[in-house]
């Protein structure tokens, strides 16, 4: 098959598969505050409303777009495309998994859209030009609330930029490249057989601090509580997006989860080791059917027991209960006979699996944690963060020049 | 192909920079110069120096150009008055244009006559390790000089913001 169809198929399959996880990824969510508000959440829109995010999109399509009279037009409808379009952008650059292998048909594709020299840079270059949607969007609307939301975004985003860069160079100095693919295969390996060898276990403080500090600017960087000025509803409304209704206002929220993913993919390829599996090979990939098997017996078990809460329960628990079960006993298939789905499929279980790790650190996080307050927000990155990464910067550049 | 690429982000670029001459409001015509630097990193990327494309739009459209829009923002400057324009820029212009573009294109043919032709995909040195080596080697004093004049340049910065309090 020539390049450009398989570049287009897996452009394709990916667009898909980002699309439906931003929307689930919203769903996880709504649950996960509602459970540790102590409320249940999404209920009512297929079971355990798992069907919310199609009814989200729906009523968002079918939405009257408002167009305020006193808006700048031009970039008032630019802003949230701005913000979309730069946000999936940056998926393009970042690897799944290792490659999909089909010996049968003598094909065999890397699992990733490209693997640029630069794909780390990319990054940063994206991120950096994805803070004119937020600014634009808050200018356009010609609102005070909106000006001052786009201004707080602006003036977060460059000054988070400096130690998230900063932490960013630190396991660039170890593996020694810019590529992103590059990059998760040089943590590959286990100290002493059993510590991963990922960035952040080597040297061992300083790595750690370089994490926590990337994923702090991570937060900033995505306007996500504790750093969500930009949007604080008790301040100024609803921050940026106040204006904006239906298709213009899906933009903005779409463009805040995928950049949520993207940080967090991101994440995993510089600290956590992209796909690399946390136990040595032939037990980790067992983890991934366990998992889905454990899944149904929880769910099965559930099912057996006299359920107070959604008369549904008693089918769709067995339901998925059987689906979890028959995917589960599937991946055993596969991880015991079908070496080359293997060899594709487990290393795509570790990274979404971390993804998902740190999106639930996210979110765990949203429901934990207060808001800052505008001068400490700026005074935590000048005063504390940035130099904080200067100096394990320094240290990380140290010993790596020391030890070559 | 490439150069059907080139086409378009060059034809891209000059339209952008006309446009940020013409835009009365700022804002325009800062988007139009953020226009003009996206296109130009990606006509670094065609002639090979990824590393410089990469730099280009994060330092210039996403560091400088972010502060000039914030501070555009923050003043809230609203479109340029155009009041009467003299006679002389009515009439003369575009001849003068016109005339200047000619003694330069001519200037250059004169002083570099036998440039060789661009072929993409030829310069391979524009990797991050091809440039690091350059900068920390044959251009070292040039490179700290710079870094010593951007110091001074924060420092200068730091004192002029303490006499405002």
């Amino acid at each position: 098959m020539p390049l450009i169809v398989i570049s287009i198929i897996k452009a394709a399959v990916v667009a898909f598969v980002l699309l439906t996880a931003l929307a689930y990824v919203q769903w996880i969510e709504r649950k996960v505050l509602a459970h540790i508000q102590l409320r249940v959440g999404p209920y009512r829109v297929g079971p355990h409303g798992l069907l919310q995010p199609l009814a989200d999109v729906i009523k968002l399509i079918t939405k009257e777009g408002v167009m305020p009279s006193h808006v700048n037009k031009f970039f008032y409808l630019m802003a949230p495309f701005m913000a979309v379009a730069l946000a999936l952008i940056s998926i393009s650059v970042i690897p799944f998994g290792t490659k999909l292998e089909i010996p049968a048909l003598g094909f065999s594709t890397p699992m990733e859209l490209t693997d640029v020299n630069i794909g780390i840079l990319v990054i940063l270059a994206i991120s950096a030009v994805g803070v004119y949607g937020v600014a634009l969007g808050g200018w356009a609307s010609n609102n005070k609330y909106s000006l001052l939301g786009g201004l707080r975004s602006s003036a977060q985003m460059i000054s988070y930029e400096l130690p998230m860069s900063l932490a960013i160079v630190s396991p660039l100095l170890i593996a020694n490249t810019l590529s992103m693919r590059a990059l998760a295969e040089s943590q590959a390996g286990f100290y002493f057989g059993f510590i991963p060898k990922w960035h952040l276990f080597q040297l061992f403080p300083l790595q750690i601090i370089a994490f926590l500090i990337f994923v702090i600017a991570g937060f900033a960087e995505t306007n996500r509580v504790p750093f969500d000025l930009p949007e604080a509803e008790n301040e100024l409304v609803a921050g940026f997006h106040t204006e904006y209704s239906s298709m213009g206002f899906a933009g903005f929220f779409m463009a805040e989860y995928c950049n949520m993913i993207t940080i967090c993919a991101v994440a995993t390829h510089l600290f956590l080791g992209g796909w690399q599996p946390i136990f040595p090979a032939p037990y980790s990939d067992y983890v991934a059917p366990l998992i889905f098997l454990l899944a149904a017996a929880f769910l099965i078990f559930h099912s057996l027991q006299t359920l107070k809460t959604r008369t549904w329960d008693k089918y769709t628990f067995p339901a998925f209960g059987v689906i979890f079960g028959g995917l589960g006993a599937g991946l055993l298939g596969v991880v015991a006979f079908v070496p080359w789905l293997r060899e594709a499929i487990i290393p795509l279980f570790w990274f979404v699996a971390k993804v998902f790790l740190l999106l639930f650190l996210f979110i765990w996080i949203r429901g934990t944690l207060p808001r800052f307050r505008y001068d400490q927000l700026m005074r935590f990155t000048w005063l504390f963060l940035f130099p904080v990464a200067l100096v394990q910067l320094l240290a990380t550049a140290l010993v790596v020049a020391l030890w070559n | 192909m490439d150069a059907i690429l080139f086409l378009i982000f060059a034809a891209i670029a000059v339209g952008c920079a006309i446009n940020l001459v013409v835009q009365t409001h700022p804002i325009s015509s800062a988007l139009s110069l953020i226009g003009v630097m996206l296109a130009l990193a990606v006509l670094y990327l065609l002639l090979g120096a990824e590393f410089l494309a990469a730099a280009q739009i994060i330092v210039y459209a996403g560091a400088i150009m972010v502060l000039f829009v914030f501070v555009i923002m923050l003043l809230n400057a609203g479109a340029e008055q155009r009041v009467n324009r003299a006679q002389f820029a009515k009439f003369l212009g575009v001849p003068a244009l016109i005339g200047f573009l000619g003694v330069v294109s001519f200037l250059i043919q004169t002083l570099m006559p036998n440039t060789k032709d661009v072929v993409f995909g030829a310069f391979r040195n524009g990797t991050a390790e091809a440039v690091g080596r350059k900068l920390f080697t044959e251009y070292l004093l040039p490179f700290e000089v710079t870094s010593l004049l951007i110091l001074i340049a924060i420092l200068g910065a730091v004192v002029l913001a303490r006499k405002e309090i």
